[in-house]
């Protein structure tokens, strides 16, 4: 019996979650931040740091800055949301560190969608929580700059 | 790699059994079912043949069949079938607001043409109440419509005795029984319904079929029009190989309920309790309520389904959460869980797992395991799991 309706249709492609997987379609590299997140944890005596949750969805953030020299030498986080939230909660912070504070500001959610190599379009407003979070830290630190004088 | 599928619920394989029984009635027995010749006389034979076993299953009469596109559409010829009867613009419809969106956005469409519906509320273990139906009935109610048991929790809703209240006050009730049907024991003389809406694929039978009881001398206007097909319910060509295949898969599932629910109700109890047992701040949603023995709604504290469900994904194992069809939408949190109060935080956090007859306890042993892990890893890195922990300290 003829077998060439077998070559009309794509053949079910083991793997990869990033093509078929039930939920969404999210390349290597955004699986990659999501099973094995950058920076993750806290930071013991943090010059700046910020909790931030999104309302339109519940996820949360929340980020841990140390500064030296104007420049963020180490930064933690740690994620509560969808494979999105994670993924690019752990992309900003790689972005942020060894920035200054005036480059790590600059920081927006395209920076982090494009250097995750793409998100899928309903996951777009995470990469806003994890930008807000840093901003909020930068901020929570020039308060206490401020306040030491 | 290893792979587990728990999410029957979502839908079933087909059944080896059933695709050999669709086989000559794809290939040699092709016929319209409405030609007069010999070909189509052997397709309507055998097209009665399966409602007249479908009709037996489900203690109904074959006259009382009608096959559909599925569950979706057997819902929508039931309430707009009702509610557009003989040319009706204005009534009131009750139903409950954990049904099927196939139910619940039907609904919301009739209200936007002019009907008026209540969406009744649950309590804690999303059980409805059959006094909630009888003070809610008015003088215009046109139709009850409740479904026998939910896709995300498993719970079996009291529709014999709100059957019996849409008897006692004339009113047409419609049961979406799609989940339900050859897992649980329905039987039309127990149930009281003047509609119910039963489908294929969950029962191992294939895709593309369903079928609406509609008991005898109950009128319904018909969404499809053409030919004669139906009793002029739902015009066109049926598809008998898919209604051979619906028909045989009832048997099957009705034939093997029993050692089908000792199975799976097993299995589910064994994963319900080691999960419990192994990780803190579990919860099973609807524990208290009775539920289909293959089901189970699992909420864990400070960690969101998707992540659950995407790790499980990379380690083999197929689940969901919500109903199939909402993990596309902006709000994952499901609307049956929201129902019965489950705090928003630990219903982003709940995950569906159901069961069917091909899976082994290897698999759920398997899948305690990758939970365990997955659970762990998710709130190591959770912003909120620290904050409950403190809360419980």
């Amino acid at each position: 019996m003829s077998e060439e309706w077998k070559n009309l249709f794509k053949k079910p492609q083991e793997s990869a979650p990033l093509h078929t997987g039930p939920i969404l379609f999210y390349n290597n590299l955004v699986i990659d931040h999501f099973t094995n997140p950058r920076n993750i944890g806290e930071l013991e005596d943090p010059d700046g740091e910020a909790v931030v949750g999104d309302p339109s969805c519940g996820d949360q953030m929340k980020v841990a800055i140390k500064i030296d020299n104007n420049r963020i030498i180490d930064i933690k986080f740690k994620s509560y949301g969808c494979p999105g939230a994670i993924a690019t909660s752990s992309m900003i912070t790689e972005l942020a560190k060894g920035k200054t504070i005036e480059e790590a500001r600059m920081l927006t959610d395209d920076d982090v969608i494009i250097a995750l190599g793409g998100i899928p379009e309903r996951k777009k407003h995470c990469s806003l929580l994890g930008v807000t979070t840093l901003l909020e830290a930068i901020k929570d630190y020039s308060k206490k700059q401020k306040a030491l004088g | 790699m290893k792979r587990v599928y728990l999410d029957h619920n979502a839908t079933t394989p087909l059944d080896p059994r059933v695709f050999e029984a669709m086989k000559p009635y794809l290939l040699e027995t092709f016929a319209n079912a409405s030609s007069p010749h010999h070909y189509g006389r052997l397709a309507k034979q055998a097209l009665e043949e399966s409602r007249g076993i479908i009709a037996k299953f489900i203690g109904a009469k074959p006259e009382e069949i009608v096959f559909t596109s599925g569950g979706t559409e057997s819902d929508n010829l039931a309430l707009r079938g009702v509610a557009y009867h003989k040319g009706r613009r204005r009534g009131h419809i009750i139903t409950s607001s954990i049904e099927h969106h196939a139910v619940l956005r039907t609904c919301s469409a009739l209200e936007k043409d002019g009907f008026t519906v209540n969406y009744l509320p649950v309590d804690d273990q999303g059980r409805i109440d059959p006094d909630e139906v009888r003070r809610s009935i008015k003088k215009d109610t046109i139709l009850i419509s409740l479904m026998l048991a939910n896709n995300e929790t498993g719970v079996i809703e009291p529709v014999a005795e709100v059957g019996k209240i849409a008897r006692e006050y004339g009113i047409l009730f419609h049961c979406d029984a799609v989940q339900a049907v050859g897992k649980i024991v329905v039987n039309m003389k127990d149930l009281c319904t003047d509609l119910l809406s039963i489908s294929s694929h969950k029962i191992y039978g294939p895709k593309g079929i369903g079928a609406l009881f509609v008991k005898d001398g109950i009128e319904l206007s018909p969404l499809i029009t053409g030919g004669h097909h139906e009793k002029g319910l739902r015009a066109g060509t049926e598809n008998v190989a898919a209604i051979v295949g619906f028909a045989y898969a009832l048997k099957i599932a009705v034939d093997e309920i029993d050692s089908y629910r000792i199975k799976v109700s097993y299995l589910r109890d064994k994963l319900e309790s080691q999960l419990l047992n192994k990780i803190d701040q579990v919860e099973i949603q609807s524990a208290k309520a009775e539920r289909l023995s293959h089901t189970s709604c699992i909420g864990f504290a400070s960690v969101e389904a998707e992540s659950i469900l995407l790790h499980l994904d990379l380690k083999g194992i197929a689940a969901s959460s919500g109903s199939a069809c909402t993990t596309g939408e902006p709000e994952p949190s499901s609307h049956v869980l929201v129902a019965m109060g489950v705090p928003p935080e630990r219903a982003k956090g709940s995950i569906r797992i159901s069961l069917g007859r091909e899976n082994t306890e290897e698999e759920i042993d398997y899948t305690i395991d990758v939970l365990e892990d997955t659970i762990r890893q998710l709130r190591i890195i959770s912003s909120q799991w620290e904050t409950v922990e403190e809360k419980a300290l």
